[in-house]
């Protein structure tokens, strides 16, 4: 069921980051709990390369269905420094645990002041109604 | 969006038992219907593997009757029609006077001087005006019938076994037809359907579409919507109006040659004999991709021509689909590249149909 974890921070287009408590400068991405049900079973995953600059607000992945496809908005702006590799063979993880083993790059971001921009869970689930 | 689009959409019998069920509900064709219950991949594979029931309601009927009513549809239909026997069934093309496909249809043979004719819902209200609009000179009355009939198509290996004990009697063979009772309600089974599975279609008066339902579901039959039914068409390269079919294109181009008898003289076959003796231009091909990627629909191929049908294949594991190719391109095996939203996909042209039982 839905689910929105606390310590995620959310970007109103149905993605989340996390910030590694002891690494501060770099996040994980990944799409929520709703942007999958929308979705549907996801079947392929298009990442970036490693080194790709993305831009908060901007899509830097696609994401597909068997009915559609979506691109993937950047939370934050920063370089990729590594991708869930995982996912090329089981994109079905993006479904299953949308928050864990469905984590899609890590990024390290360029600038901290953009977190402000971005919702937590209350205020995302919140904007979904 | 859905909540305010609903105001204007039509709804089908069976409605209710799709929310109960736990539709994802989409507008299609003027219509509110289920795009999926449980998920795509696992009704695709249920009806490849067992049998799943699709509510298609939203298609069509139109009733030609009277003594001229094979001279009509053989003027009007691409195939040839005096060959449908009583109890029959026939897939062809309505075509304008320049070859344009306007529709593909099955018409049934109800009796002597009786036909059922299923229209796609997008083309109804069209070919019926067409179909009138040709009818001076014929001993012939249409009735559009599409109020009168629920359809449910009935789908999968075990279909026929899941459905002879609801039936009173025999269940039709491929492209014949019966009149039964199922689970008690009258309803025309046919031996025809959309997904490269044995099985039926049923037409039904609307009341009785839900215990028919409701009998399938307690038998064991998988609700299957619109998504499965597109990516099991696709996987044995069935044709749907508006993708790959079109007012633009003709039955040759888009390989529906086998059901045009140009002899017969239907609107548009001179047009036909004329495209099949000169050789297509370009001619619609199945592929599939030999690396990641889903092709989608109007993604271009690299060097001319267009997806017009694209899907990942649940059974395949791959993106495949059908696209216009130049004929110089149209081989079997030939390598193409697809544009997939500015990355080039590598594919290549196959036989048809791209999923076969038994690999």
């Amino acid at each position: 069921m839905a689910d929105y974890p606390q310590d995620l921070l959310y970007h109103p287009e149905h993605d989340w980051a996390r910030i590694d408590p002891t690494h501060p400068e770099i996040a994980t991405f990944g799409i929520t709990w709703y942007a999958q049900d929308s979705l549907g079973e996801v079947v392929f995953f298009d990442p970036p390369e490693v080194g790709t600059q993305v831009r908060q607000g901007e899509s830097y992945a696609e994401v597909e269905s068997v009915k559609a496809v979506s691109d993937v908005i950047a939370p934050l702006s920063g370089e990729v420094v590594e991708v869930n590799g995982a996912l090329g063979d089981a994109s079905e993880k993006i479904n299953e645990d949308p928050y864990g083993d469905g984590w899609m790059v890590k990024v390290r971001c360029s600038d901290p002041s953009e977190r402000d921009a971005l919702l937590d869970a209350d205020a995302y689930a919140a904007q979904l109604d | 969006m859905a909540a305010a689009a609903s105001e204007t959409l039509r709804r089908t019998a069976l409605f209710d038992r799709h929310v109960a069920a736990g539709a994802r509900l989409v507008p299609f064709a003027g219509w509110e219907m289920p795009v999926q219950y449980a998920g795509v991949r696992e009704e695709h594979l249920a009806v490849r593997s067992r049998a799943g029931v699709f509510d298609v309601s939203h298609m069509g009927e139109v009733e030609t009757r009277g003594p001229g009513a094979l001279a009509f549809l053989q003027r009007m239909l691409s195939n040839d029609v005096s060959t449908i026997a009583p109890g029959g069934a026939q897939y062809g093309v309505l075509c304008r006077e320049d070859g344009g496909v306007l529709d593909d249809l099955f018409t049934y043979r109800l009796a002597d001087d009786r036909y059922l004719t299923v229209t796609n819902a997008a083309n109804h209200a069209k070919d019926l005006a067409w179909l009138r609009a040709h009818a001076a000179g014929f001993e012939v009355e249409l009735a559009d019938r599409l109020d009168d009939y629920a359809m449910l198509a009935v789908q999968g290996p075990q279909a026929r076994a899941l459905l002879a004990p609801l039936t009173d009697g025999e269940l039709p063979a491929r492209f014949r037809t019966a009149e039964l009772t199922v689970a008690g309600v009258p309803a025309l089974v046919c031996g025809t359907g959309y997904t490269g599975e044995d099985g039926v279609e049923l037409l039904c008066a609307p009341g009785g579409a839900g215990p028919i339902w409701d009998a399938l579901l307690a038998a064991g039959v998988t609700p299957a919507g619109l998504a499965a039914r597109d990516t099991l068409w696709l996987e044995v390269c069935y044709h749907l109006y508006g993708n790959d079919l079109m007012e633009s294109r003709g039955p040759i181009e888009a390989g529906l040659g086998w059901c045009c008898k140009e002899a017969t003289g239907f609107v548009g076959s001179a047009a036909v004999a004329a495209a099949r003796a000169a050789g297509p231009a370009e001619k619609l091909v199945p592929f599939e991709l030999t690396g990641p990627g889903i092709p989608r629909q109007g993604n271009p191929v690299v060097g001319g021509g267009e997806v017009t049908s694209g899907t990942f294949s649940p059974s395949l594991e791959r993106g495949v689909g059908m696209a216009y190719v130049p004929a110089a391109r149209a081989a079997v095996g030939t390598e193409l590249e697809i544009d997939v939203r500015g990355k080039h996909r590598a594919a290549v042209v196959k036989d048809k149909p791209l999923y076969r039982k038994d690999g």
